[in-house]
């Protein structure tokens, strides 16, 4: 008997990593802004999207979303009221979307082509763990926060924060009520992820939307 | 997850036939996002049936290493919760270590 250490070195996540790498290249050679949003279950990520497509849409953007969920399609049939484009992905248990499932989908997808969008939003499964470690391919990760949740969530769950590219705070008309300080949690959050930008948003009054919706464009406008 | 580890290891025994594996061994940033007592659960279980089976699974957790640009230096954070430069105060926002999650090497061991 021999003992043999063998150096492997090698990425467990590889596979997907590649996967999205070459995604990444797709999107940006059709020209389509790609953003993953990712937030707790209840934040609110559907209803921020729905006025995000809804408003997109009515300034002549071409928009799609694919929503990942582990069962049902609720959310799908959501945003589909938008006229956007919406396809979902169950995961069946699966806490994550990868990089494999969004490609699957996007060759599945005969009524959308990249190149005929100008933005494609992925709703990830809500968790804010396990969604931190796959890239989707996408050039904005979206971390997103509501007001209901407590300011030291970005403190808790510094692995998704710090790999944000923007972090949206929901619910800003319920804020009040629910004692949110609002200063601590932005605090948080720039302690995890120094200079990130962040929008406070309601997607029940509108509130902050436009600064969102502008931030955007000006995001299309500097893509590839 | 595990089930890459799984695939991984074994391709690469394909090379050494008839080994057995003792111990598999992770390189895992501390941003990873990773719980290592729900990794070493499912280990058992996704092991089971597969060359792996019986073998140990270690983790070896490498701190975030950021570069602070006032410093002109890199950084090892002293918590996950502020990403600041322990020197001099001022945020950090390069990394330069915490994200891996890799196999680093397997132990194996070969009847002659």
């Amino acid at each position: 008997m021999t003992t043999r250490i063998v150096e492997l070195r090698q990425g467990i996540l590889k596979k997907n990593d590649e996967l999205a790498r070459a995604l990444r290249l797709r999107f940006s050679k059709a020209g389509v802004l790609v953003l993953n949003l990712v937030s707790s279950p209840g934040t609110g990520k559907t209803a921020f999207l729905e006025f995000t497509l809804r408003e997109l849409r009515a300034r002549g953007a071409r928009v799609a979303a694919l929503v990942g969920d582990l069962e049902t399609d609720n959310d799908a049939r959501r945003l589909a009221a938008s006229g956007a484009p919406v396809r979902q992905i169950n995961t069946h248990g699966i806490c994550h979307l990868d990089a494999e499932m969004v490609e699957k989908h996007l060759d599945a997808w005969n009524d959308v082509s990249l190149s005929g969008l100008d933005y494609l939003f992925i709703e990830n499964v809500g968790n804010l763990v396990c969604p931190s470690s796959y890239d989707l391919g996408e050039r904005i990760r979206v971390a997103l926060l509501s007001v209901t949740e407590g300011e030291d969530k970005p403190l808790k769950y510094p692995t998704l924060f710090n790999s944000a590219d923007a972090a949206v705070l929901t619910k800003i008309d319920i804020a009040a009520p629910c004692g949110f300080d609002r200063d601590l949690a932005l605090k948080n959050i720039h302690e995890i992820r120094p200079g990130i930008r962040i929008f406070e948003t309601s997607a029940k009054t509108g509130a902050g939307m436009d600064a969102w919706l502008a931030y955007l464009v000006a995001q299309r406008g500097s893509a590839s | 997850m595990v089930s890459s580890i799984v695939e991984s290891v074994t391709a690469a025994l394909a090379a050494y036939p008839g080994a057995q594996v003792r111990e598999v061994r992770l390189r895992v940033g501390a941003l990873a996002a990773v719980v290592e007592d729900s990794l070493q659960f499912c280990y058992e279980i996704a092991t089971e049936d597969t060359p792996l089976a019986g073998s140990k699974l270690v983790v070896h957790v490498l701190p975030v290493i950021a570069h602070c640009e006032p410093c002109g230096r890199d950084v090892t954070l002293a918590s996950l919760q502020s990403f600041r430069c322990p020197l001099c105060g001022q945020p950090v926002s390069e990394l330069r270590q915490g994200r891996e999650l890799e196999i680093d090497s397997v132990e194996i061991e070969e009847n002659p």
